[in-house]
C-alpha cells in the first residue's frame, strides 16, 4: 500500500472520529431520554420507524464505525501481533464491510 | 541535572549489574553483578569505567566526550534510556542499585556497545540533510530569529543523535520499520527552514505508516530527551503538513 493511501486512511480515521464523537453524545443523550419511561422495543421502534432523521443519523453513525474501527484495527494487528502487508488489509476492509453490512441492516430494521 | 547534596552518598559500595552478551551467541546475554566503590560526585560513566578498568577488562562500552556534547555514552540505566555521563549516581540509584544496559530497540553489538545505523539509516531515509537551491557565489539567505518558522526549527535543532528517544519510543518497538522520534525531529527542523528546496519531497518520506502519522503521542522521546527537546511536538507539526499536502494533492 501506498503511503500517499496510507495517509489518507489516516485522515478518514481522524475524520470518522470528528463524526464519531458527535454521534455518541446524540446517542447517549438519546439513552438517557429515552429510558426514563423503561426500555421496551415498541417505544425504540415508535421513535425510529418511518422517521427519515433518525434513518439519516442513524446511517452516518454506521458508515463512521465501518470507517474508523477497522483501520486502528489496522494498527494494532500491525503492532501487537507483528500482522502487516497485503493480507492484513484485505483483512480489515472485509472487517469494514462486515460492519457496514450489518450495522446497516439494524437500521433498515429498525426503520422499516 | 545532579543531586545537589552529592556528597552525602560518597563511601559505601554499590551494586551495580551490566549487561553482558552471551559469548558465541547472537542477541542472547545477561546481567553480571559488580560491586563498585560509591564516590562523591559519581556519575553513571564512571561506574562503568571503574568496573572496565579494575573489575572486568572485557567491558565493552562506548563514550567519547564525558561532558554530555557527544550522544555516544546513551544507555538503559534501571531502565531508563539516559546518558551516562550526565547521570549522576545519586540521581538514580537512591538504593545503591544500578542496572545498566545496551540502549533498547537497537541491535547489540557487543555488552553495552548498540549497532546505530539502522537510526541513521532512518535519518536518511527521512531526508534528513539540508537541501539548498543557491551557491556559494549568492548573496546570504537573510533568515529573521523571529520569524514562527525560525523559532520551531530553533525549538528542535539541538539533537546531537544520541539515540535516547529511539530507545525510549514504543512505536520503534512496536513497528520496527517506523523512523522514529530523532530522525522526524531532523526532518521537521528542514521544513521549518525556509531556505531547504526539498520539502514536498520530505514530506512523501515522512508519510505513511513508517512516517510521522504512526506516532501515538505518548510523550516518552519528549520525557527522556537529555537536550530538553519534544520531538512529539514536531512530529505533530509533520502530521499537519502531510495531511494538508495530502489534501492539496501534493503526496
Amino acid at each position: 500500500m501506498s503511503a500517499r493511501l496510507q495517509t489518507w486512511l489516516w485522515i478518514l480515521q481522524r475524520k470518522s472520529a470528528g463524526v464519531l464523537a458527535l454521534c455518541v453524545l446524540v446517542h447517549l443523550a438519546t439513552m438517557i431520554v429515552a429510558i426514563r419511561g423503561g426500555l421496551s422495543a415498541a417505544e425504540i421502534l415508535g421513535r425510529t420507524r418511518g422517521s427519515i432523521g433518525w434513518l439519516a443519523f442513524y446511517t452516518v453513525f454506521v458508515l463512521a464505525v465501518a470507517v474508523h474501527a477497522p483501520i486502528g484495527l489496522r494498527t494494532i494487528l500491525g503492532e501487537w501481533l507483528g500482522w502487516r502487508g497485503a493480507s492484513r488489509d484485505w483483512f480489515v476492509a472485509a472487517v469494514a464491510v462486515a460492519l457496514a453490512a450489518l450495522g446497516l441492516r439494524a437500521v433498515a430494521g429498525v426503520f422499516g | 541535572m545532579a543531586a545537589e547534596d552529592s556528597t552525602s552518598a560518597a563511601g559505601g559500595t554499590l551494586q551495580v549489574r551490566v549487561w553482558r552478551t552471551a559469548k558465541g551467541a547472537a542477541g542472547g546475554g545477561e546481567f553480571q553483578s559488580f560491586e563498585v566503590p560509591r564516590l562523591e560526585s559519581q556519575t553513571v560513566l564512571d561506574v562503568v569505567t571503574y568496573i572496565q578498568r579494575n573489575l572486568d577488562p572485557s567491558l565493552a562500552y562506548r563514550f567519547a566526550c564525558r561532558v554530555g556534547m557527544c550522544g555516544s555514552c546513551a544507555m538503559t540505566v534501571n531502565d531508563e534510556p539516559r546518558w551516562t555521563c550526565r547521570t549522576h549516581v545519586d540521581a538514580v540509584a537512591a538504593d545503591g542499585r544500578l542496572d545498566i544496559a545496551p540502549l533498547k530497540n537497537l541491535p547489540v553489538v557487543r555488552d553495552l556497545v548498540t549497532d546505530m545505523r539502522e537510526f541513521f539509516d532512518k535519518w536518511a531515509r527521512a531526508l534528513g540533510r539540508f537541501s539548498g537551491a543557491k551557491t556559494r557565489k549568492e548573496d546570504f539567505a537573510r533568515v529573521s530569529p523571529d520569524s514562527p518558522a525560525r523559532a520551531e526549527a530553533n525549538a528542535a535543532i539541538e539533537c546531537i543523535g544520541c539515540g535516547v528517544c529511539y530507545s525510549a519510543c514504543d512505536t520503534v518497538a512496536w513497528n520496527p520499520d517506523y523512523l522514529g522520534p530523532a530522525a522526524l525531529n531532523r526532518a521537521w527542523t528542514l521544513n521549518r527552514d525556509e531556505r531547504d528546496v526539498a520539502q514536498d519531497e520530505r514530506l512523501r518520506a515522512v508519510a505513511g505508516d513508517a512516517g510521522s502519522l504512526a506516532c501515538h503521542t505518548h510523550l516518552s522521546c519528549t520525557e527522556r530527551c537529555p537536550k530538553h527537546i519534544s520531538p512529539t511536538a514536531g512530529i505533530a507539526g509533520l502530521k499537519r503538513e502531510v495531511m494538508r499536502a495530502a489534501m492539496k494533492g501534493k503526496l
